[in-house]
């Protein structure tokens, strides 16, 4: 038994113990904080990170505070979701059960300045956020493109690196794009379809796809890959040309939805077995059974800058349950990166315009 | 005999070693998962939150644990500044314990998404939905992330050198159980 009272004696240690002792102490302390810094990527300033993502984003389109980092320019909307009940077999999901569930919105073009004109690209988008009434989410951004034009985030990184401006000239590499593309075959169904698709004049008569795929899971555990669209009920036909100007497509909403509610189908494609599923580049052949799980109804719109979408990421893993991601690599990539920005814009909602003018109201 | 016992109470070292473990393992995950892009990020994600909450538990018994038990002294002949680190030390530990999780729910609730453990196990929102109360907590959460990593190494120091080079009774007091001569 230890005194307690007095010390145990200790033979001093010999100069060399001592340096041996405090050595290795210092190798178990640095053993550890050199594993937290492989882990967190100091040692490989190849990898790429969400961050590295958006900072490219940033380089190529100027940082406007307070905006998303991509799909900079859009416009809430606010409805919600009537279910046909004809997906109830194929998932668990509230929001496939549940007469009517509410949603907001944002329509957007797919660009990373939030003052580009409408005609800068070809591409709308359609962000949408399903709230169950247990309280789980829905969460998906979609695209007006059929597929997306790479498989993989550094492939989408190095896309992005082509567009950045060069140090010496100010400007993008104008061979950079091309030479990509030659070196990335898997983009040719995108390239197809970009070289016939023009900036349409409204939201409202494109299609939207969610690119990715999903997994529907029903109430016995079975999985079925999908991927989804929302396509225009009852809207004139696409096709009429970008007017003069650059901000037509807000307008032209806040126009078409004051005369009364705008709705869209959503469709629910079912992969056959092996349809590709973890790659947004390759399109599923025709025929592919189609479920029609209820449809959209978008009731009003607010300004992005004041609406209810402005601080909602619409991040593709936000799922409820009876919906679940694939292993398509761009949906994780896709929601590392939305986190980055979200960080970005929302430590930034006091510099928005628009923040500004109202708190002045 | 003293009234003041050698070693930590069985369950206190039990909670100790459990949640040193724990700990560790959720700060390599929040690391590693805030810089990959890659299907690691979701599948760390989805560890983080529920070994939070685990985490945020056991602190609370552990708190308890701390407080109905009697600790063992340290050695009486350690100096002063070392006493005061050692006590500023503790406190830090368990206050960066408990705060990481609660702003860990906090942001995610400011975020305005569902505080999901599971695809299905969801827990209340505990502050509301508010861009820049989110922006706040989701910086505190990561530099006192970093603020818990670096006292930890600092105790892991500190317990090795008391081991190794002081040889007194303070490592041997979370090691051991049964006195020893």
């Amino acid at each position: 038994m230890v005194d307690r009272s007095s010390p145990p004696s200790r033979p001093p240690l010999s100069t060399a113990s001592l340096t041996l002792r405090l050595t290795g102490i210092a190798v178990v302390v640095a053993a550890l904080a050199g594993a937290f810094a492989y882990v967190n990527g100091t040692f490989d300033p190849q990898r790429l990170t969400p961050k590295k993502l958006i900072n490219v984003l940033e380089t190529n389109n100027g940082v406007h505070p307070g905006f998303r980092r991509n799909h900079s320019k859009g416009v809430c909307v606010i409805g919600h979701f009537e279910s046909s009940g004809e997906a109830r077999s194929y998932s668990t999901a509230q929001v496939f059960n549940e007469a009517r569930t509410p949603v907001v919105g944002r329509f957007a073009l797919p660009a990373g300045n939030p003052y580009a004109p409408d005609s800068a690209v070809p591409i709308r988008s359609l962000a949408l956020r399903f709230t169950q009434a247990n309280g789980q989410q829905w969460r998906t951004g979609m695209n007006s493109m059929p597929v997306f034009p790479v498989a993989t985030p550094e492939a989408f990184y190095q896309l992005q690196q082509a567009q950045s401006p060069l140090p010496a000239t100010g400007k993008p590499d104008p061979g950079a794009v091309p030479a990509f593309f030659a070196a990335h075959p898997e983009a040719a169904p995108f390239l197809a379809w970009i070289k016939t698709a023009k900036p349409s004049a409204s939201y409202v008569t494109e299609t939207y796809n969610s690119v990715n795929a999903f997994y529907l899971v029903n109430a016995a555990g079975k999985r079925q890959a999908v991927r989804w669209s929302m396509a225009p009920v009852a809207q004139d036909a696409p096709g009429a040309t970008a007017p003069e100007g650059s901000d037509f497509l807000e307008k032209d909403l806040v126009e078409r939805i004051a005369a009364g509610p705008l709705r869209w189908q959503l469709n629910l494609i079912l992969a056959n077995p092996g349809d590709p599923v973890n790659d947004a580049s390759k399109a599923w052949p025709v025929g592919r059974k189609v479920l029609n799980a209820g449809t959209l109804v978008l009731e009003s719109t607010q300004p992005q800058l004041s609406g209810e979408c402005r601080d909602i990421n619409y991040d593709p893993l936000v799922l409820p349950a009876g919906i679940e991601g694939s292993d398509d690599p761009l949906l994780a990539a896709r929601s590392a990166g939305y986190a980055n920005s979200y960080l970005r814009r929302t430590s930034e909602v006091s510099q928005l315009p628009a923040a500004k003018q109202e708190a002045q109201q | 005999m003293s009234t003041q016992p050698n070693h930590f109470a069985p369950l206190a070292r039990l909670l100790h070693w459990l949640m040193a473990l724990m700990i560790i393992a959720m700060l390599f995950i929040g690391a590693g998962m805030v810089a990959s892009v890659s299907e690691r990020h979701e599948w760390l994600i989805n560890l983080h939150k529920p070994l939070g909450v685990a985490i945020l538990l056991l602190v609370i018994v552990r708190l308890v644990v701390r407080f109905s038990t009697t600790q063992p002294s340290l050695p009486a002949d350690l100096p002063g500044w070392q006493v005061l680190a050692a006590k500023a030390s503790h406190a830090l530990l368990y206050v960066l314990m408990l705060v990481l999780p609660l702003l860990g729910w906090a942001m995610i609730s400011a975020s305005g998404e569902p505080v999901m453990l599971s695809s299905s196990l969801q827990l209340p929102s505990i502050v509301s939905a508010n861009a820049q109360l989110f922006a706040f907590l989701r910086k505190a959460h990561g530099y006192l992330a970093y603020l818990l990593f670096l006292t930890v190494l600092l105790h892991l120091a500190a317990a090795l050198f008391h081991g190794w080079v002081r040889r007194d009774e303070v490592l041997d007091s979370m090691l051991r159980g049964k006195d020893h001569p």
